[in-house]
């Protein structure tokens, strides 16, 4: 295998055919965070190209840097070996470059075609784009299987579809390198099948792709070349048959990693947590859970599988205290009120830990310091009190100390801004407040969504150690490896309903994937 | 990521910002056929050469103080409370019921009793949109400028009506007593020896602000209350998560709010007045938007703003006083600098930002 020990410098022998995007030594910084520093790489045309790296590694930084967002402190851009200046994305829109972001750009109420040509109108008038666009819908649709109703409003297309009308709108502006930013995170199993067919087939029409992941089985599964980016370097491009998973993953970390997760068989004691038919309305007065009934049992983790949306969130909300619900909901035997009279003070008060599926909306404050943060949900404690009135800020910065030093936060600065720490140190400051209050629930959704390797190994840990301290834990996640490798019962949920429960033992992918599209009952 | 140094943030951009501001509003005076460096020296001078225009520069500072923080407390909360005119006229009956109706023995007890009625009255005022807002979702910048209105005209019915001492043709309330009349800042000062013009206005309530300054920024940064209200005020969702009550937050914050701008009442009808007179706030409740939005929110740079809006006011009548330049023109300079430093902060901060990005790179 031929790791290009250090990328900083081109290949010696130039090859025949010029470069898709050929990046030279670009730098970029935020105030002192080197994001960017000296990074070369070349993508071959009408190739998959992955680009792998840890969160906060500068995988962003580079591809926003590509599309125009951020300007690099130095370095050049050549697409097509041509030096090409990308001040704004419309630049890069016009040097041919596409890009699908992680959270999609779309209008909900537009139609496909509609959001295809927002900002592609090409005058005052539309008719005269729209009959041009549903024209080339038509043409990309045959060329790349890219069905989409053009005519379908986009809140009622599935997420997988959803995804494709970007994937069109970057086409439709005549996109010859498409960059693809965690383009699973949000797909069903079948789904991601479905997407990376279609990638394949863009690249047989010698289209360029490149895919920014941090899902080790995806870039082995798709791509012809991985880059792996640690702290902001570039550390190493090969080519994927050359590697496997455990080699992406120590360049990934810069050591060896634990990719399975070490637990012993679990001993599940008394039920802790015991709910009954429990019902959701929404505004709307959509039922978003419709008669959930579970159990979980002091040291044990149950893993609730399930396509985003299909009433996990909710099922969290009215755990933690946030929502509304009928039905009823029984921890350690004493019923909890779901009327809207108890509030999220309450549930941890009765010893429900919560780590929520959105870290940044939810969890944090992002403008406020660490240790503002990490006293969040806990700031009524008498620990943290002065006096009625005034907070001990003082000892709530020790206690960040202290949360900080056993949970391995990075940077251990408690006055940083949550916003300035990365996305796997942002969940670690919310997995050390909600897990060091011992709590006897602890509810946890999407724990290691945008984290790195790295942290994950480290948050799994937590999660089994506080089961075998004989506590009780509801996992969300849409992760399905890490449902597998981590629970001891699987629920899967479908449309607000269990739909049935699962060994991990003795149960697979393909099971679970037909649970959580409805297929069986 | 930050890129430079937290007291260029907080000072060097807000200069710079204004001193644009008063570049264009001399391109304005010389554009009327004025001379913009006699028209500053005038202001400078009248304002500030002399105690007697530092007297009412610093009464006028005073009334922005109050309204600032009052801003500055919602807007921590994510409200914008545009009733701060209204929640101070209010104020300032509430100061005129207690003065008039209450046969206080000595000043510093009427002055207690004011500052409670105008907070109280103000709080009150403020309060209804709060509960509109909290309960019913009807956005708080409507409700608050709907209330500044229904002030307007509940003041105007309570003045002709009710306060106005019969055969008085003025629609004002009776003089307060003559012995509850508040310390100037002329006879506090000659306290401690320093000799003050007596022939203004400004008074104890100046002292009330800057406490009133110390207060709020313990409330927002020690208080278990100024936690809450900032997280709020940053992420519903998040606050609601932990536990935070929207309902209570918003309320609360609107309550404070409320309370400091009708404060301000203290220093205009006890303070200067010594009666309810109509209008008797005179924008004040507005300029404390500006004020809050160049201070940044934060009380010390809620006190260096309204002192520089009194410099504004006094060197402005100053200006119309002396001079060709109507008054209205200072109105012109109040929004060139609300402008600069509050809506185009960002056209100075990033060049700033880029400037000192090159000199750490050069180091």
């Amino acid at each position: 295998m031929t790791v290009q020990a250090n990328a900083g410098r081109p290949d010696s022998a130039a090859p025949p055919a010029p470069p898709a995007i050929e990046l030279r030594g670009i730098s970029k910084a935020f105030g002192p965070v080197q994001a960017n520093k000296d990074i070369s790489i070349r993508v071959a045309r009408g190739s998959i190209h992955g680009i792998i790296g840890e969160n906060g590694a500068g995988k962003s930084t580079l591809m926003s840097i590509l599309y125009g967002f951020y300007r690099a402190d130095s370095g050049e851009i050549l697409i097509g070996g041509q030096p090409t200046a990308i001040p704004d994305s419309q630049a890069a829109i016009r040097a041919g470059i596409g890009m699908v972001f992680q959270h999609f750009k779309l209008v909900q109420n537009f139609t496909v075609l509609e959001n295809v040509i927002l900002g592609a109108e090409g005058g005052a008038m539309l008719r005269g784009a729209m009959t041009r666009a549903r024209q080339s819908l038509l043409d990309l649709a045959r060329d790349y299987e890219l069905d989409v109703n053009p005519d379908a409003v986009v809140e009622d297309l599935s997420v997988g579809h959803q995804q494709r009308v970007e994937i069109l709108k970057a086409l439709y502006r005549q996109a010859d390198i498409l960059i693809l930013d965690e383009p699973t995170g949000v797909l069903t199993p079948p789904e991601a099948d479905q997407l990376f067919r279609i990638l394949r087939g863009l690249k047989d029409q010698g289209k360029t792709v490149i895919l920014i992941t941090h899902k080790l089985r995806e870039i082995m599964e798709i791509t012809d070349t991985v880059s792996v980016m640690r702290r902001g370097e570039m550390v190493a491009t090969v080519k994927t048959a050359e590697t496997g998973p455990e080699q992406l993953a120590e360049l990934m970390v810069g050591r060896k990693v634990l990719l399975r997760v070490e637990k012993r068989p679990a001993t599940p004691g008394r039920p802790v947590l015991e709910v009954e038919n429990l019902t959701l309305r929404d505004g709307q007065g959509v039922e978003r859970l419709r008669g959930i009934s579970l159990s979980i049992r002091a040291g044990e983790i149950l893993g609730i599988a399930g396509v985003a949306g299909n009433g996990q969130s909710e099922l969290l909300e009215v755990l933690g205290g946030y929502a509304r619900a009928s039905g009823s909901v029984r921890l350690n035997g004493q019923p909890l009120d779901l009327s809207g009279r108890e509030d999220a003070a309450t549930r941890r008060a009765q010893g429900i830990g919560h780590v929520p599926e959105d870290r940044q909306a939810r969890g944090l404050i992002m403008d406020f310091s660490a240790w503002e943060n990490a006293a969040f949900g806990y700031h009524n404690a008498p620990e943290f009190q002065k006096s009625n009135i005034l907070m001990d800020n003082d000892a709530i910065r020790a206690d960040t100390v202290s949360k900080m030093e056993r949970y391995d936060v990075r940077p251990p600065i408690p006055t940083l801004a949550a916003k300035n720490f990365s996305g796997g140190n942002q969940q670690k400051i919310v997995v050390a407040r909600e897990m060091d209050r011992n709590p006897d629930l602890l509810l946890i959704g999407q724990p290691t969504r945008g984290v790195d390797i790295g942290a994950i190994e480290f948050i799994h840990k937590q999660i089994v150690a506080l089961r075998d301290a004989g506590k009780a834990v509801l996992l969300v996640s849409v992760e399905l490896d890490e449902i597998m490798s981590l629970s001891d019962r699987i629920a899967v949920m479908f449309d607000g309903r269990i739909m049935g429960e699962r060994d991990p033992a003795t149960t697979d992918e393909r099971d679970l994937g037909l649970l959580m599209a409805g297929v069986v009952q | 990521m930050t890129a430079m140094p937290k007291w260029a943030d907080a000072v060097l951009v807000p200069l710079i910002s204004l001193l644009i501001a008063f570049v264009i509003s001399g391109l304005v005076i010389l554009a009327i056929g004025e001379n913009p460096m006699e028209a500053m020296r005038i202001m400078v001078s009248g304002a500030l050469g002399s105690t007697y225009g530092w007297g009412y520069t610093l009464y006028y500072a005073t009334n922005f103080i109050f309204t600032g923080l009052a801003v500055s407390v919602a807007f921590h909360a994510g409200l914008f409370n545009i009733g701060g005119e209204g929640q101070a006229g209010v104020g300032g009956l509430g100061v005129a019921l207690a003065c008039l109706y209450i046969p206080w023995p000595h000043w510093s007890l009427a002055l207690a009793a004011a500052l409670v009625a105008s907070a109280v009255f103000g709080a009150a005022w403020a309060a209804i949109p709060a509960w509109l807002q909290a309960k019913r979702g009807s956005h708080i910048v409507i409700t608050t400028i709907m209330f500044n209105f229904i002030a307007s005209a509940l003041l105007v019915y309570v003045l002709v009506n009710i306060l106005r001492p019969t055969g008085s043709m003025d629609a004002s309330s009776a003089r307060f007593a003559e012995h509850l009349r508040l310390p100037r800042l002329n006879e506090i000062l000659a306290l401690v020896g320093i000799p003050f013009n007596n022939r203004n206005p400004a008074n104890i309530s100046f002292l009330l602000g800057l406490v009133a300054c110390v207060a709020v920024w313990v409330l927002m940064w020690r208080t278990r209350l100024g936690y809450e209200l900032r997280a709020f005020g940053k992420s519903e969702k998040a606050a609601v998560y932990a536990g935070i009550s929207p309902v209570k937050i918003t309320m609360a914050a609107m309550l404070i709010s409320g309370a400091l701008a009708g404060m301000m009442a203290v220093n205009t009808v006890m303070g200067e007045a010594q009666r309810l007179i109509l209008n008797s706030v005179e924008g004040a409740g507005f300029i404390g938007i500006a004020v809050a939005l160049m201070g940044r929110s934060h009380p010390f740079g809620v006190l260096l703003a309204a002192l520089l809006f009194g410099f504004l006011y006094q060197g402005g009548a100053e200006l119309a006083l002396w001079t060709k330049i109507p008054r209205e023109l200072i109105v012109v300079i109040q929004a060139l600098v609300i402008l600069f430093t509050g809506a185009l902060d960002n056209m100075v901060r990033r060049p700033v930002e880029t400037l000192f990005l090159m000199a750490r790179k050069g180091r």
